[in-house]
Order: C-alpha cells, then sequence, then structure tokens
C-alpha cells in the first residue's frame, strides 16, 4: 500500500523532488514533516519496548551526523530539516530556535486570512518602536517646548512629517489589527483551553497597548493631549482613601504640568519594550500546543511548515496592509486624529468637546455611562476581568463558531455592540446617547457573563435531544 | 473523447504507414496533386517512430484530418516539403467537426488554429510547455522581491536620513554680516555654525606688516593675499588649530591674537608665528554681497 502511494507520487514530475526516496523514515511526506507522522503511522506500535528505544534512536542518530560523514554521498538524505546540512547557522544551538518556531514549525492547513492579524500586529509594533526612536532625537519632553518641537519634526527635520504620521496612524493601525485579531479569538474560540494562557497573555498585552497609546497622546502637548491627560489620570481620584494622594503622586504636583510630561515621556518610552516581551511570551504559550484553526477541531493530521506556506501567506497580507496603512499616511494622515490637539494646550481653557483617541472610545462609553465616578472605574476594570475570565465561561463542547449558529449571532451582536459603545463615546451626554450608551454597556457584560456560559448548556441539552426526538 | 478518438486515429494510421513502408520499402515517393493539397500532407522520410505522415488518399478517414493531425505532438512535428495551407477551409473543418461527433461551432472554438501546438506525453493532450508555469510563478515572485528590496532600501534612507542636520539648523548655515559699524582697526567676534568668526578691520600699516613678513618662515606658509578676499577686511574662524580654544583679539607678540590655552601666537594675518599651534587660522568661505556686506558661508 505504501510502495503503491510512493510510486503513484512520483509519477508526477514536479512531486518526485518533494518525496523522499529512501528507504529510511515512511518515504511519504517530505522529511521535514515527517517529525509529523505518528507512532502508528510508522508502524512502530506494533514493535516491543526494545525495538522501539532503537528505532527511536537510530532516528535520533539521523538527526546527528558526524562531521566526517557530512559529505559522504551515503548520508545525503540523512541530514536535518529545512534542507540545511547540520553545520548549517541555523541548526546551532542558539539560533535553532528560529528553526524550530518560524521555519520548520507546523501550521493548521486550513487557517485562513484572519491567522494574519497576529503578524500584522507585531510588525505594527515594530513600526511604532522604529519611528518612536528616531522621533525621541528630535523631540524636547518639556512644556515649553513640546509642541513647538513637535512643529520641528513636522518641518525641519528631513522626513520628520513621515516619521510623526508614521507613529500616530501606526498607533491606530496597531489597535485596528489587534481588535480584528482579539474578535478572530472570539469567533473561532481560541481562547478555550488549553489556550487560556495565550489568551490571557493577550489581554494583558492590550492593557499594556492602552496605558502606551494613552501616555503616548499627552507627549504632542496640545489641548486634547493635556485635557485628556487630565481626565483620565483624576480617575484614580476614585480609590477610595488614597485616591487623592495617588493622582498628586501621579502628575508629581498638583495638575497635569511640566513633571507628568517628563515621566510620561520616559514612561512611554519604556513601554513598548513591555509590550515586546510580553508578545513574545504569547507566542511562546501559542507554540505549546499550536495554532487553533478555523474548524475547532484537531489540526495535527494536517499541517504544514510555517516556511514558505505561512510566509508568503502573511506577505501577502502584510503587502495589503501596507496599502492600507499607506492611504492613511499619505492622503489622509489627520483623518483619525482630533483638530483641536493642533492647539497649544491651555490649562485655563477646556475645549468644549473631549474626545480620546477612536481606539478608546468603547471604553470610554462604558465609563460614562455609570453616573459614579468609582462605578465607572469599577466598570473599566469589569471589562478587563470579563475579558480574563472568558476561557473559563466558556462552557461550550463546540470550539468554533461554524458550528454554533447561536453562538455566531451573538458574536455579529457583540461586534456590533462594540461599534455602537464606539459610537456613543465620541457623543456628549445627552439623551438618546446615554440611554443607548447604557444598554450597550449592560449588553456588553451580559454577553460575557450571561449569554456564554448558559449558551453552551443550552447547546449540549439540544444536542442531546436530538436523538431522542 | 476527441483526444481519445485521435489516439486511435494516430495508431492506426502509424500502423498503416508501417504496412505501407513495409510494402514499398525504402523512401516514399512524394506524391501531390494539385487539387488535393489542402488536405495531403506529404512525407518525405518514413521512418515510423519518427514522423507522422498520412496518406490521404488511400486512408478511409476523409480528406479533413490533415491539418489538424499536424497539431497533435509537438515533439512529433511532421515534416513535409510542402508548406503547411493556412486556416482550413470551412468545408473541411464541418466535415471533421462530422466525423468526430462534436458540433462544427465546439470544434472550430477547441481547433481555432493550426499554429497552436499541444503535448501529449503526459497521457492527455495540452499546451505544450512548462505545465507547472515555473517560469512566470519565478518571474512575478521575484519582481516582487525587487519592489520590496526597493521599498525597504526607501524606508531605510528615510530614518538613517531624519539624523541630517534640519532646516533651522541649514538656515543658520550663512550668516549676513553689515560691515559700516565695524571701525578701522577694530576687531569684532560673530557666531557662525556655532563657532566665533573673527572680524578685522585692518589699517593701512597693518597691511603693510602682513606683507612684510618672509615667507619661507612661516611654519604654515601661505601670503596675506591668498588669505583675504580684500585686504581692509580679514576674516578668519576664531578658533586656535592647537586644541580648540579661543584667542584673544589684539594680543600676543606679532600684532594679531594670542592663545591663551597653550600660547600660541598669531599675527595681523591670522598666521601661526610662535606657539604650539601647527596651522594659521582658518579663513572660512565668504564672499561681499556689497561694498559693506559679508555672507560668512
Amino acid at each position: 500500500m505504501r510502495a503503491n502511494k510512493k510510486a503513484f507520487l512520483t509519477s508526477f514530475p514536479f512531486l518526485s523532488d518533494l518525496v523522499s526516496k529512501t528507504s529510511s523514515g515512511s518515504g511519504i511526506l517530505p522529511r521535514p514533516m515527517e517529525i509529523l507522522l505518528s507512532q502508528k503511522d510508522k508502524g512502530y506500535d506494533l514493535l516491543s519496548n526494545e525495538d522501539r528505544i532503537q528505532m527511536e534512536r537510530k532516528e535520533l542518530a539521523k538527526r546527528f551526523v558526524k562531521a566526517e560523514n557530512l559529505y559522504d554521498p551515503k548520508h545525503l538524505e540523512d541530514r536535518p530539516s529545512t534542507g540545511s546540512k547540520r553545520l548549517s547557522v541555523l541548526n546551532q544551538p542558539g539560533l535553532s530556535i528560529v528553526t524550530d518556531h518560524l521555519i520548520d514549525y507546523p501550521a493548521p492547513v486550513n487557517i485562513n486570512y484572519f491567522w494574519s492579524f497576529g503578524s500584522l500586529a507585531g510588525i505594527c509594533l515594530g513600526v511604532q518602536i522604529a519611528t518612536g526612536i528616531f522621533l525621541a532625537m528630535h523631540y524636547t519632553p518639556h512644556i515649553d517646548l513640546a509642541f513647538l518641537s513637535v512643529e520641528h519634526i513636522m518641518r525641519d527635520v528631513e522626513g520628520g512629517w513621515l516619521l510623526r504620521y508614521l507613529h500616530a496612524n501606526g498607533a491606530s493601525m496597531f489597535f485596528i489589527m489587534v481588535y480584528i485579531h482579539i474578535f478572530r479569538g472570539l469567533y473561532y474560540a481560541s481562547y478555550v483551553s488549553p489556550r487560556e494562557a495565550v489568551w490571557c497573555i493577550g489581554v494583558v498585552i492590550l492593557l499594556l497597548m492602552i496605558l502606551t497609546a494613552f501616555i503616548g497622546y499627552v507627549l504632542p502637548w496640545g489641548q486634547m493631549s493635556f485635557w485628556g491627560a487630565t481626565v483620565i489620570t483624576s480617575l484614580a481620584s476614585a480609590i477610595p482613601i488614597a485616591g487623592d494622594s495617588i493622582v498628586t503622586w501621579l502628575w508629581g504636583g498638583f495638575s497635569v504640568d511640566n513633571a507628568t510630561l517628563n515621566r510620561f515621556f520616559s514612561l512611554h518610552y519604556l513601554f513598548p519594550f513591555i509590550i515586546a516581551g510580553a508578545s513574545i511570551v504569547h507566542i511562546a504559550a501559542l507554540h505549546q500546543y499550536g495554532s487553533n484553526n478555523p474548524l475547532g477541531l484537531d489540526a495535527s493530521v494536517d499541517k504544514m511548515s510555517f516556511y514558505p506556506y505561512c510566509f508568503v501567506k502573511d506577505l501577502v497580507a502584510w503587502v495589503s496592509f501596507g496599502i492600507f496603512f499607506s492611504v492613511f499616511v499619505y492622503f489622509a494622515p489627520n483623518f483619525l486624529g482630533h483638530p483641536d490637539n493642533y492647539i497649544p494646550a491651555n490649562p485655563m481653557s477646556t475645549p468644549a468637546h473631549i474626545v480620546p483617541e477612536w481606539y478608546f472610545l468603547w471604553v470610554y462609553a462604558i465609563l460614562r455611562s455609570i453616573p459614579n465616578k468609582l462605578g465607572g472605574v469599577a466598570a473599566i476594570l469589569a471589562v478587563f476581568v470579563c475579558l480574563l475570565a472568558l476561557p473559563w465561561l466558556q462552557t461550550s463542547e463546540v470550539r468554533s463558531s461554524l458550528f454554533r449558529p447561536i453562538h455566531k449571532k451573538l458574536f455579529w451582536l457583540l461586534l456590533a455592540d462594540c461599534l455602537i459603545l464606539g459610537w456613543i463615546g465620541m457623543k456628549p451626554v445627552e439623551t438618546p446617547y446615554v440611554e443607548v450608551g447604557q444598554i450597550a454597556s449592560v449588553y456588553f457584560f451580559v454577553h460575557f457573563l450571561v449569554f456564554t456560559p448558559i449558551l453552551g448548556r443550552l447547546e449540549a441539552k439540544y444536542l442531546r435531544n436530538l436523538g431522542k426526538a | 473523447m476527441l483526444s481519445a478518438l485521435r489516439q486511435t486515429r494516430k495508431a492506426t494510421l502509424q500502423s498503416l504507414l508501417r504496412l505501407r513502408a513495409c510494402a514499398v520499402g525504402g523512401t516514399r515517393d512524394v506524391t501531390v496533386t494539385a487539387h488535393q493539397v489542402h488536405s495531403h500532407v506529404v512525407v518525405q522520410d518514413c521512418d515510423s517512430s519518427s514522423c507522422l505522415g498520412l496518406d490521404l488518399g488511400s486512408s478511409s478517414w476523409g480528406r479533413g484530418f490533415g491539418f489538424s493531425f499536424s497539431g497533435f505532438s509537438g515533439q512529433q512535428r511532421m515534416k513535409s516539403s510542402l508548406p503547411m495551407t493556412g486556416t482550413p477551409s470551412t468545408d473541411d473543418m464541418v466535415s471533421y467537426a462530422n466525423e468526430s461527433g462534436v458540433s462544427p461551432t465546439n470544434f472550430a472554438l477547441k481547433h481555432p488554429t493550426e499554429r497552436i501546438s499541444y503535448d501529449n506525453s503526459g497521457g492527455h493532450e495540452r499546451l505544450a510547455g512548462d505545465p507547472s508555469k515555473r517560469a512566470f510563478t519565478y518571474l512575478v515572485l521575484t519582481g516582487g522581491r525587487f519592489i520590496y528590496a526597493a521599498g525597504l532600501r526607501l524606508l531605510v534612507l528615510k530614518f538613517i536620513l531624519s539624523m541630517q542636520a534640519s532646516k533651522d539648523v541649514l538656515a543658520l548655515a550663512s550668516l549676513e554680516v553689515d560691515l559700516g559699524g565695524i571701525e578701522e582697526g577694530s576687531t569684532v567676534t560673530m557666531k557662525w555654525r556655532g563657532k566665533p568668526v573673527f572680524i578685522k578691520h585692518r589699517t593701512a600699516d597693518e597691511i603693510a606688516e602682513a606683507d612684510n613678513v618672509n615667507i619661507g618662515e612661516l611654519r604654515d606658509a601661505e601670503a596675506d593675499d591668498d588669505r583675504c578676499l580684500e585686504k581692509k577686511w580679514l576674516v578668519l574662524i576664531g578658533v586656535c588649530t592647537h586644541l580648540g580654544c579661543v584667542p584673544l583679539s589684539d594680543a600676543g607678540d606679532f600684532g594679531g591674537w594670542f592663545c591663551p590655552c597653550h600660547g600660541s601666537h598669531y599675527d595681523v594675518s591670522g598666521r601661526i608665528r610662535k606657539g604650539p599651534a601647527p596651522l594659521n587660522m582658518e579663513v572660512p568661505e565668504y564672499k561681499f554681497l556689497e561694498e559693506d556686506k559679508l555672507l560668512i558661508g
């Protein structure tokens, strides 16, 4: 049977190169993919324990060829994976991590383009760090000079306008990529066991991103920068007993002033590297079990090597992202921003409508829905608690929404709810916006705390009764 | 289905040819009759493995086959002494279509021209050429890589060049000086590109003194004429060429400048006369915009 399969495969001229021609291994899959064959496929399950140990020793020996045998034609097929030689740079102990996690890494074959948003988010982080470092060469974090230094960057520094617009729009792009990435996780339930750690670290990254973006927006020292900082840092005064002391400590004074700006600059430089570290842990946690796939089923039956397949798919996503990003940077660089931030900060005069950047609007809406100050802060904390608890709130035995029609509809309802919250966030606190915002905020919590757990049980009951009726 | 039909026909014809070759022996003769030019394909050298030829007069398959069989195997192009006729007549195509059981329209669509060569080596008829389209694919991919390289180069350059002198720095690169206010015999110090510049309004005596020096005696031999555009005005970068201190004006043993750091003496033309400095004080690039206006840098 196996011989026939090999003969069939090798009859195609273009496939015969990929199929291993030696008798070692199963000889059906390309050499790197033989690691995915189970013991049963290789016929090892029928061996006795001693024989099995022998076979494993032989397999290991294949991966380590003695240097003097390396160029012996007899050992040609025994060279380790990636088609590279034992002495290749990528197979050395330090860099083998690149081979194991980026090149030979097995990925499910059926992942769609929504799986590219993770790497896109990583690219956005890289863009932000690179542009940020070069912007910091020209920026001055003093209240009298900050606004002017930003204009100096825009007008005098060579390519400064590009650096500034890449950084400002890059932040928006970063949030778009991450939000789509999160919604992918919600739809296909990638957060479910055994990937709870991946999800939780992701929520931590989101929190760090929100903090970093908020601090970064203060730095240009425009009207929105100043008043946004004042409003949000004042939230800390809601903390009982120590609230006011904490806020004074945070400000380094009696209001948002030079001390605040200086420390914000330092923290804004620091946080992205913490995000980078968390991202590495995020990927490490993912690689424990491998990626999820749109079907939500066990993908180990059919996987492909990350390079070149996922690389080339991601490349398409990256180029498309580049085009999307370029439209904003070159044709509408201030579309996502607020014109009031081009007015230098004036502590004596508050603008008529203080609005945070678009990516904060949904949280802002939830905050404002609760008339109580401490309640609003507690609601924001509750949002993150809900997100963190999600893997344990999920009770369904079915993972992907593809096979859960009710959950699918609830997912779209949640997405609509988040968009409504975002829209409410930019509206003034008046009827009917207040009421709509309150309903939307309540639904947000109801979705995670009520619908998600109940739905799993409902589905189980329905499936059980299906056979009976 | 059509190709299967053709296959059997081809096999039959080939066996027919072999029979004829055996019967006749040696090279076949070329037989062409004028009225059969369209439908005859003539064979010069009949080797049963290398050519596929038809003597349609003896075949029972009809006249229309000749042109289409030429397209069967790209590897087995027919050799003929007569040029291939162009597009066959409509009658030929219709008759062939009828014989192969396919409508004339369908047949015409599938065989638009005899100039397309087909390859039968894979077991079915397909276009001759690279089935994997490897060449095209590699071209597209490589073209993409050139574009990525260009984009990457541009991005890197934008970042590196952002560290270059910004426009406000470049704007201060030139300095305009109004010379009207400087009295004869006095020296004025101005800031240019972050460094002091000495502008000395020299008297006639000082000019004569500068010219009377034996140039061979100087550490850094330079004539006074080479150090100024107009003898009346001496423009120097006020930085000692020893280790960078700013020399004092109207000081020293030679009527020019004296550097207090390590004791270098400069004369009335700014040339080093005594002390550790190796070179004369540098003369910057400057020009006269008007009689009394200087542009330095």
